[in-house]
C-alpha cells in the first residue's frame, strides 16, 4: 500500500508536483501517464527516494509506504530501496557476468551465503522469464544479451533483493515490440505479487498491463480511477483529449 | 571547379602521409641508431653483473635493479593517492571551492619542471625528513611528479562511467562506497591503468628528480633496505655520456644502457596492456 498526502515536490523553484494525494493498493499495477515534463517520472522516483540526489530538490507532504512514512529522519534509504526496486528507461546491466548482475544487490546488502545467493539468482532469472535464456551462459558477460534481454535482467536484478513494490519507468521505451511484448507479459504475471508502478509514455500498454491509471498534467494529478473506466468513459475533458491523441 | 577540389583534396592527403611516414621515420631511426650501437656489448653479463673497470667494462644490474624498484616505489605511493584524490573531485563533490582548488593545482603540478620536484624532494625527503639519499626519497619525489597524470586520468576514467551505473546500484539498495567500489572502480579500471602506463614510462626515464634524492654515480651492490642509495638506468646513462673515467671507452656501454632502458619501457608498457585486456575482456 503506498499513499501520498498533500505531496508537493520542486526543483529550485519550479514546482514539479502538485498538491498530489493519491492511494496505490498492494498487488496490483498502476500506470502513470501524461505529456512530457508533466511530474510522472519524478512522482515514480519519490517512492525510493532517487529525487534525494537532485540538488535543489524539495519536497513537502508524506509518502507512505506499507503503514511507514519514508521520509523521516530514521528512514534508513537503503533498506527503503532494498523494498522498492527500481527498472529504468534504457537497460543498464553493469558491466559484469549474468549471474553477477542478479547477485549483486543481495552482495551490497550484506549477504554473504554463496548456496543462498546462487538459488536466489536462480529464481529471480525465472520470475524475470530469463532462466531458460540464460542458464548455460550465467558467466558471460550481461553485454551479450540483446536489450530486451538486459531489461529482464534488470528485472530480476531488481526482484532478487526480495522487494514488495517495483518502480518502472518507462521500461519498454527503448525495445523493440517483441521484447516490450514479453515484459508486459512479465508484468501481468509479476502483479500477482508485486506491487507495480509503472511510468508510460504509450496509452494502449497502460490499457494493457495496468489496473488503474493516473492521469498528470502540469504537475497535477487530473484523474486517478479504474484504467478500464478511464479509457473507456474518462470524467475530465483533458483526460479525454490526451487518451484520444489530441495533444501530448 | 571538382577538379581542383579534388586536385586539392590529394594534395593534402599527399602532404598529411608524408607526414605520417616522416613521424615514423624519426622513431625508427632513433630505435635503429640505439639497437645499431648498442646491440653489441648486450649479453646476460651484461645484464647481470655490476660496472668494473672505471665504468668502461661490467653491466649495469646494479641501475636495472635500481629502476625497478623507482618504478614499483613511486607507483605504490603516487597510485592510491591520485586515485583516491580523484574518486574524492569527482564522485564525492562536484564543483566546490576545494575540487576547483585540487584541479588547478593538479594542472600547475603538471607543468613544473622536473629538476624542481628533484630540488623539493631533496630538501623535504632527504633533508627535513631525514630520509637520506635513499630508494624511499627518490620513490616519493618521483611518485609527487607522476600524480597529476595519475589525478588527471584516473578523473576521466571516472567521467567515462556512465551515470546509468550509479543509479542502478544505487536504487538495489548501495551505497556510494559500495557503488564506487564494485561498479564504478572496476568499470574505470582499463583507462587507469592507461595512466599508469604513462606514469611507468615518465618514471623510468626521468633524471633530474633522482639527481639530488636517490641516485648513486657509482655503487656496484644492491640496496638492502628502502633507505639505501642505487644506481638508476638514466642517470646511469647521463654519467657514462658525460663524466666517466674514461667516455669514449664506455660509449658502447652507454648504448647498450639505453637500449636497455627502452626495452624496460616497453616491457612494463607491454605488461600494462595485457593487465587492461584482461579487465576488458571481463566486461
Amino acid at each position: 500500500m503506498i499513499e501520498t498526502k498533500n505531496v508537493n515536490f520542486y526543483y529550485g523553484s519550479f514546482h514539479a508536483i502538485k498538491n498530489v494525494n493519491m492511494k496505490m493498493k498492494s498487488n496490483s499495477a498502476i500506470a502513470l501517464i501524461g505529456p512530457s515534463g508533466c511530474g510522472k517520472s519524478t512522482f515514480l522516483r519519490l517512492f525510493n527516494r532517487m529525487n534525494d540526489e537532485i540538488p535543489g530538490a524539495k519536497l513537502e507532504g508524506e509518502c507512505w509506504i506499507n503503514g511507514k512514512d519514508i521520509y523521516t529522519k530514521h528512514t534508513q534509504v537503503d533498506m527503503l530501496r532494498k523494498n522498492v526496486g527500481m527498472v529504468f528507461q534504457k537497460p543498464n546491466p553493469f558491466p559484469k557476468s549474468i549471474f553477477e548482475n542478479v547477485a549483486y544487490g543481495l552482495k551490497v546488502n550484506g549477504i554473504k551465503d554463496r548456496a543462498f545467493i546462487t538459488k536466489k539468482v536462480e529464481e529471480s532469472l525465472t520470475a524475470a522469464a530469463l532462466w531458460d535464456e540464460v542458464k548455460y551462459k550465467l558467466n558471460k558477460s550481461a553485454f551479450e544479451l540483446s536489450g530486451g534481454q538486459q531489461q529482464r535482467l534488470c528485472i530480476a536484478r531488481a526482484l532478487a533483493v526480495s522487494p514488495s513494490i517495483l518502480l518502472m519507468d518507462e521500461p519498454a521505451s527503448a525495445l523493440d515490440p517483441i521484447s516490450t511484448a514479453k515484459i508486459e507479459e512479465l508484468i501481468h504475471v509479476l502483479k500477482q505479487q508485486y506491487t507495480i508502478v509503472i511510468v508510460t509514455h504509450n496509452m494502449q500498454q497502460a490499457a494493457r498491463v495496468s489496473d488503474k491509471t493516473a492521469f498528470f498534467m502540469y504537475g497535477e494529478l487530473v484523474e486517478y480511477s479504474d484504467t478500464k473506466k478511464m479509457f473507456l468513459a474518462p470524467e475530465k475533458e483533458e483526460t479525454q483529449n490526451y487518451i484520444t491523441g489530441r495533444f501530448g | 571547379m571538382m577538379q581542383t577540389k579534388k586536385i586539392q583534396e590529394q594534395i593534402a592527403f599527399t602532404v598529411f602521409r608524408l607526414l605520417g611516414f616522416l613521424v615514423l621515420g624519426v622513431l625508427l631511426w632513433i630505435l635503429g641508431f640505439i639497437v645499431y650501437n648498442g646491440i653489441s656489448v648486450i649479453s646476460w653479463e651484461f645484464i647481470f653483473s655490476a660496472p668494473t673497470d672505471g665504468m668502461t667494462g661490467g653491466g649495469i644490474f646494479p641501475a636495472i635493479v635500481g629502476t625497478f624498484y623507482l618504478i614499483i616505489g613511486s607507483t605504490l605511493f603516487a597510485f592510491p593517492l591520485g586515485i583516491m584524490s580523484a574518486i574524492y573531485t569527482v564522485e564525492y563533490t562536484k564543483n566546490n571551492w576545494l575540487t576547483k582548488c585540487i584541479r588547478i593545482m593538479t594542472n600547475n603540478l603538471a607543468s613544473i619542471p622536473s629538476i624542481v620536484f628533484g630540488l623539493f624532494g631533496m630538501t623535504l625527503f632527504v633533508n627535513t625528513l631525514g630520509f637520506g639519499d635513499s630508494i624511499i626519497a627518490g620513490s616519493l619525489t618521483l611518485g609527487l611528479l607522476i600524480l597529476p597524470v595519475v589525478i588527471r586520468t584516473t578523473e576521466e576514467a571516472l567521467k567515462a562511467v556512465p551515470k546509468t551505473y550509479r543509479l542502478g546500484s544505487t536504487a538495489l539498495g548501495a551505497n556510494k562506497i559500495q557503488t564506487i567500489k564494485r561498479v564504478v572502480l572496476p568499470t574505470a579500471f582499463p583507462n587507469i591503468i592507461t595512466g599508469l602506463i604513462l606514469s611507468i614510462g615518465r618514471v623510468s626515464g626521468e633524471t633530474a628528480p633522482i639527481l639530488f634524492t636517490v641516485a648513486a654515480y657509482f655503487l656496484p651492490k644492491l640496496p638492502h633496505s628502502i633507505f639505501d642509495q642505487v644506481m638508476a638506468l638514466p642517470y646511469h646513462l647521463y654519467v657514462l655520456a658525460t663524466s666517466g673515467t674514461d667516455i669514449e671507452a664506455a660509449r658502447p656501454i652507454a648504448y647498450g644502457t639505453a637500449l636497455v632502458l627502452i626495452f624496460i619501457v616497453l616491457l612494463m608498457n607491454s605488461l600494462a596492456v595485457i593487465i587492461k585486456k584482461r579487465f576488458e575482456k571481463n566486461k
